[in-house]
């Protein structure tokens, strides 16, 4: 009888532990009905969605949006909305369950969009910009503001196809107090000599010009500073890693720039730059310690609760332009939402992306902060939200980014070769010149590499 | 007979579910890394091309890759010889001596170990803090004029990482061995004073040697989870591309999309880690004294 027990006993402990390991019930409705008809009823799309600054400011956006595109068209829709998106959807999609749209910008550490754009596994969406706005009689392409379906990040191949639908737009520039400089009777500098003068009157009362939160900061300023010295034919150039192109007068002038504002950033500012303590590098311009430094519209809510000097104002600038006659260019940021090109409903999501242009839609996001690039949406803006996108009235925009070159090892991230040994300039361990000379054989490495 | 057999098949039937779990979650897997470091491919696409030991060939080439094995090095040897040398003596201290509030250092000393890195990755961010952070402070203090080191800046960023490390494997060691010393008779410290054989040669001849078991095991533990606590570190405290480990760098090239290579780089840190425990379960060998 006790051998029994003991063994009925052993049989529940190890059926229990394997319980614990079974496989996942398949998650519901996905594996219903499909239909070819796009505007079917029973059709169940998965939209998967990264929490970030928006939603932190207003939570239910997207399930008000999801809400009134399934009252739109009747297409139901299944939303996962996380944080930490890549770990949640990443496993089931290398188990080949794809969500239908994901909406997960490039630039994140886990490099997902990347990966996909490099496999060539996101679905051509051209079409969608010809579709018509469900619940509206316009077309995408007439609402979408020009130029944002023109850039590498929507059409990542440069063959006039595009693949990543671009969301909510943010102004990144140079945040300062300008409640200190208005103390002080200083201007803000449209051009960089200003600057460096700037930096000498500020050097004598001991205030550093510039701070940095994190090196990866430096991506929109990088993209931004490469318009200012070259124009758009620079920047084409330099993101696509021509031959020569790193011993240009404009790329001498960009690296003279660089130099000069490491020469001038807060020299505590690289012990801070990590994930754990780059707030304290923002702090540095709250606390007067600082004057500039590169950010996004996001950061008057990030450092919300941070203590300040008196007289705090935040202001923001595009980059000074090389001479008063030059342009200025502040980078215009935005998010992407894209559909795999293993989705299962592709039809539908590509309604979903076109819903996600329409007034309501455009509407619910607004109430979170996140602009989208629709056409007279910036005016409907108020209060210093409007002040930080007003900075597109006498400054261009700036879009794009380096092309995607295929993974190959030993050639590392843009990011680790033109934005991570920043650090090391500011802490000398690096010369300028080893970081020119690293970007340029960098270069030509990406350049052999290029995605066709 | 019968009684055997049924007594094997419940030992069967109680063993059954680890080696299942450890079968597919450990072995499999561990195999499946070997088999990916020989194939290139993106995380997320399902083509897959052989490419021989082609990622293993280009490992051994890529200065990010020896640089990051030489910061795991680095921090692997002196973490553990800090670690270990302040864990000892002050297990041996504590159990020893007579000390008020023996119990209250055992606590203190223990905590770092429950908390999790990224807690401790913040309250070292608090000391480290190079403008009124707690070490800059004292440090003014002493000096009587502002010091402004930046302790997670290039070069001392090593330190500093390696400081946060001892900190928070101590206690755990320390409690460790605080057990196997207090297993020691107290009959052949007495012997020993008699002789007069002071404290410290007490605790070299008499401690060590019979607490040598002990420290054997908890070398090997120590070395295979700083290779995993190095990475951990270094990702919350210090910034992206300032000290890269091996494992950071194995992630990072997965996040760049190369699996196969990211793999390879496994593989080595893989081996590596195995040989390494081997060399040093074989060099500490020593006949187990009897007590």
């Amino acid at each position: 009888m006790k051998k029994f027990i003991s063994l009925a006993l052993a049989g529940a402990m190890s059926l229990s532990l394997l319980a614990g390991c079974g496989p996942k019930e398949p998650a519901p409705a996905t594996s219903g009905s499909q239909s070819k008809d796009p505007v079917a009823q029973d059709v169940t799309i998965k939209v998967a969605a990264v929490q970030n600054g928006f939603t932190d400011t207003y939570a239910p956006m997207w399930d008000e949006v999801v809400e009134a595109f399934t009252a739109e068209t009747g297409i139901k829709v299944d939303l996962l909305t996380s944080k930490t998106l890549e770990d949640e959807i990443g496993p089931a999609m290398q188990g080949d369950e794809y969500p239908d749209v994901i909406y997960l910008p490039e630039g994140r550490p886990a490099g997902l969009v990347e990966q996909f754009i490099k496999g060539n596994l996101i679905a051509d969406i051209t079409d969608v910009l010809s579709m018509t706005v469900p619940g509206e009689d316009v077309k995408v392409s007439d609402k979408i503001q020009e130029g944002f379906t023109e850039t590498s990040k929507t059409n990542p191949y440069g063959d006039g196809k595009t693949y990543l639908a671009p969301m909510h737009y943010d102004p990144c520039g140079l945040f300062y107090n300008a409640g200190l400089l208005k103390e002080k009777g200083w201007e803000v500098p449209q051009t960089w000599d200003e600057m460096w003068e700037l930096g000498e009157k500020a050097k004598a009362e001991g205030i550093s010009l510039f701070t940095y939160p994190t090196a990866g900061y430096f991506d929109a300023f990088l993209y931004a500073l490469m318009y200012t010295v070259g124009g758009p034919e620079f920047f084409d150039a330099a993101t696509h890693y021509e031959e020569g192109i790193w011993d240009t007068d404009e790329a001498k002038q960009m690296f003279d720039i660089l130099a000069k504002i490491v020469s001038y950033t807060n020299p505590v500012t690289p012990a801070q730059a990590n994930d754990n303590d780059f707030r304290h590098n923002q702090q540095l311009v709250l606390d007067n310690k600082a004057i500039f430094m590169p950010n996004g519209t996001w950061i008057t809510n990030e450092m919300a609760d941070a203590p300040r000097a008196d007289g705090f104002e935040w202001g923001m600038t595009a980059l000074p332009a090389l001479s008063s006659d030059d342009d200025r260019y502040s980078f215009c940021w935005f998010q992407q939402a894209w559909i795999p090109a293993k989705a299962e409903h592709i039809d539908a999501a590509k309604q979903f992306i076109a819903f996600l242009y329409s007034d309501k839609a455009a509407e619910i996001f607004a109430k979170g902060g996140a602009i989208q690039p629709i056409n007279g949406m910036a005016d409907t803006l108020e209060g210093e939200k409007q002040m930080f996108f007003s900075i597109y009235n006498d400054a261009k925009a700036a879009m794009g980014g380096f092309a995607t070159y295929e993974a190959v090892a030993g050639l590392g991230t843009t990011r680790e070769v033109f934005q991570d040994p920043i650090n090391a300039l500011v802490s000398g361990t690096m010369t300028m010149d080893e970081y020119i000379a690293n970007v340029k054989t960098a270069s030509d490495q990406m350049r052999a590499n290029l995605m066709k | 007979m019968e009684k055997h057999k049924g007594r094997s098949r419940f030992i069967a039937l109680c063993v059954a579910p680890a080696v299942i779990l450890f079968t597919i979650f450990m072995i499999l897997p561990t195999f499946n890394v070997f088999r990916m470091s020989l194939f290139e491919r993106g995380a997320f696409s399902s083509d897959e091309t052989f490419v021989g030991l082609n990622n293993f060939k280009i490992l051994f080439q890529d200065t990010k890759f020896i640089t990051s094995m030489q910061n795991t090095i680095l921090l692997i040897v002196v973490v553990t010889i800090v670690t270990f040398a302040f864990a000892l003596v002050f297990a041996g201290i504590l159990t020893k001596e007579k000390i008020k509030g023996q119990n209250f250092f055992r606590i203190i000393f223990y905590i770092p170990n429950i908390l999790s890195v990224v807690v401790i990755a913040g309250i070292f961010s608090a000391i480290y803090k190079p403008d009124n952070g707690m070490l800059n402070s004292i440090l003014s203090m002493i000096s009587g004029e502002t010091v402004l080191i930046l302790w997670k800046d290039q070069p001392l960023v090593v330190v500093s990482v390696i400081i946060a490390m001892v900190w928070q494997a101590i206690g755990y060691y320390m409690v460790m061995y605080m057990a196997s010393m207090a297993s020691v008779p107290e009959s052949l410290y007495e012997s020993a004073s008699l002789d007069g054989a002071g404290r410290v040669t007490q605790f070299f001849q008499i401690t060590i040697p019979l607490i040598w078991t002990n420290i054997r095991t908890t070398l090997t533990f120590f070395i295979i989870s700083t290779i995993n606590m190095a990475f951990l570190f270094v990702k919350a405290m210090v910034a992206k591309g300032m000290l890269d480990v091996g494992l950071s760098f194995m992630y990072a090239q997965k996040d760049f999309g190369l699996y196969g290579y990211s793999m390879a780089a496994g593989v080595i840190i893989f081996l590596f880690s195995f040989i390494l425990s081997a060399l040093v379960n074989k060099v500490t060998y020593r006949e187990p004294l009897e007590f």
